[in-house]
């Protein structure tokens, strides 16, 4: 399963740069990022190349962060698709916390990557393989 | 459990015979106190030019009250009852007006203050056998030289460290393997957060009690501070003004401090009427020191608020039992025409898991009406990366402040180490609303 770090950080200047520094440091790759606003503070979702690494690089600078699985699904960048992948979701009840989406080169592969309620994740991956998705794993996802 | 005295015979004295020796020393200090050119216009005024005008300590009652603005005016020798050749010690406060409030000592009464701390510190069990590490401010303040000078007289070894050098601190333990502390329990908290970082491990330390005061704290800081640190944590009450740490010190049952009552007379007054409240009722506390020749105080206001308990102790002793600071008169918040302290949400705060031990109270103004803000610290160790969760944490702190405070605040969610820490007396509060 991938591994996605999440990190506690303040709404105020300088703070993502610490962090970013701090994983160059650390020789971390950020592979994919995003940025959830609660206002006075957001929530940093990264995915890297060294998951355990990075949180250790940060958890010894006192970060709140964690590592979480979450599902990354590889998604054919044709029209539709996605829609495919969310109506499966949907129609088994599974509730969807964030997702967000980049592309891996140089194969030029959509990763939709979702964060799921914990005790769905198991039977969301099935729903998304069902549905003829492939759920990376989190080898295949940091070495592309 | 073992009740270990320092002086059985005078702390487990039935009333008739500590009301007796408080009497006796009454009379001592109001002829000391009649030296002094404050004190000889304060005490005519109500009748009495000599000791013998004192015929009970009902006679308490009619001298009017010292408070701290008293001092200040009397600056620098207003209070003193002996020749300045007797002094030989002098401690101070520094005050945020700028005008110091100074305390003389004379021989006998660093020796019968000494001799309380002794009495104080061998009420929590410590002994001779103990590595005592003192971690408060030596020099004016006089945290750091009480307990040092009593330490010392109880035989314990003593390391007069001093404050601050959090890295010092922790490299001092693990090499004495320091078993008692003296320390605030804000500095307390920040040394353990620190422990990781400066590599210790359990097995490390040696520590069994710290003796924590010099700031009001509530019983979830000393739960926290007794968990963590696999401790006892013992109050203590003090204030220079009174000769310093040791007018009140909790025994090995830690169920709040016997106040040593053939030194002090502690009264309760509710702080609007001056009226004394009974036993068990909360109201500002009240002292007058029968042990200090070279400066008498008597009947001080405090400020702090706190309650006496009726029933008497379990270890045996006879002198009543002071509960913990509940909070300042002066420094009641009053949000929106309700009464706040900062004690209360404190006490809130300190027993949700989530979150550190740092926090800040901030007050401002929006529009006509006041806001208050309550900024916390995550706790990385329960930190699960969901969004869902910290809104949830909000709500629960908003809501257990709001049964606690009345009020509704705002809360903030901080990152780790993000809040300002004081090694000493934490500033906790921050109020910009404009003064008028
Ligand atoms: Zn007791």
């Amino acid at each position: 399963m991938a591994k996605q770090l999440t990190i506690f950080v303040e709404n105020r200047a300088g703070r993502l740069k610490t962090i970013t520094d701090n994983l160059r440091k650390s020789n971390i790759d950020i592979r994919a990022f995003t940025i959830q606003d609660r206002g006075d503070y957001g929530l940093l979702k990264l995915i890297v190349d060294k998951p355990n690494d990075a949180y250790l690089a940060l958890a010894n600078l006192g970060c709140a962060c964690a590592l979480k699985d979450i599902l990354a699904i590889s998604v054919p960048d044709q029209p539709g698709n996605f829609h495919r992948l969310t109506s499966a979701l949907a129609e088994h009840n599974v509730n969807v916390i964030d997702a967000y989406g980049f592309v891996l080169q140089p194969h030029n592969t959509g990763v939709c990557c979702m964060e799921v309620d914990q005790p769905q994740l198991m039977k969301a991956q099935e729903i998304v393989a069902e549905a003829g998705f492939t759920v990376l794993q989190d080898e295949e996802l940091y070495s592309l | 459990m073992d009740v270990p005295f320092w002086n059985k015979q005078v702390e487990t004295l039935d009333r008739a015979s500590l009301q007796a020796i408080q009497l006796e020393r009454f009379r001592e200090m109001v002829a000391w106190a009649l030296k002094t050119p404050f004190y000889g216009k304060k005490l005519a005024s109500v009748g009495i030019a000599s000791p013998d005008d004192v015929k009970s300590l009902r006679d308490l009652g009619r001298i009017p009250f010292t408070v701290k603005d008293d001092l200040r005016r009397g600056f620098p020798r207003g209070l003193l009852a002996v020749e300045m050749s007797e002094v030989v010690r002098i401690h101070s406060s520094s005050g945020t007006t700028g005008i110091p409030t100074v305390i003389y000592f004379a021989r006998d009464d660093l020796d019968r203050w000494t001799d309380l701390l002794a009495r104080s510190i061998t009420a929590t069990g410590a002994s001779a056998r103990d590595i005592f590490q003192n971690m408060m401010t030596y020099g004016l303040f006089t945290g750091g030289l009480g307990l040092h000078y009593g330490a010392e007289r109880v035989g314990m070894t003593v390391i007069p460290i001093g404050g601050g050098n959090t890295k010092r601190q922790i490299q001092t333990m693990k090499d004495f393997q320091t078993t008692v502390l003296h320390v605030t329990p804000s500095y307390l908290l920040h040394i353990h957060s620190q422990f990781e970082s400066e590599g210790v491990r359990p097995g490390d330390l040696a520590l069994t009690r710290a003796f924590i005061g010099a700031e009001p704290h509530s019983e979830n800081t000393r739960r926290k501070i007794e968990d963590l640190l696999g401790i006892q944590a013992f109050n203590s009450y003090g204030l220079s003004e009174l000769n310093g740490p040791g007018v009140a010190f909790e025994c090995v049952h830690r169920k709040d401090m016997h106040v040593w009552e053939d030194a002090y007379l502690i009264e309760i007054i509710d702080p609007k009427t001056g009226q004394n409240v009974e036993d068990g009722q909360e109201g500002e506390v009240v002292l007058t020191n029968l042990i200090r020749r070279a400066m008498p105080i008597l009947r001080y206001r405090t400020r702090d608020l706190a309650f006496l308990h009726p029933e008497p102790c379990e270890c045996g002793r006879t002198h009543r039992r002071l509960s913990r600071i509940l909070g300042r008169t002066d420094d009641m918040l009053i949000i929106n025409g309700v009464n706040v302290f900062p004690s209360q949400i404190e006490e809130k705060i300190m027993k949700v898991p989530e979150v550190a031990t740092n926090y800040l109270i901030h007050v401002d103004k929006k529009g006509a009406l006041d806001r208050l803000t309550v900024k916390v610290e995550i706790y990385p160790k329960l930190f699960l990366g969901e969004a869902a969760r910290l809104e949830a944490l909000r709500t629960r702190i908003r809501e257990e402040l709001r049964s606690s405070i009345v009020i509704s605040p705002n809360v903030e969610l901080h990152e780790p180490g993000s809040l300002p820490v004081s090694e000493g007396k934490a500033k906790r509060v921050i109020d910009e609303r404009p003064k008028d």
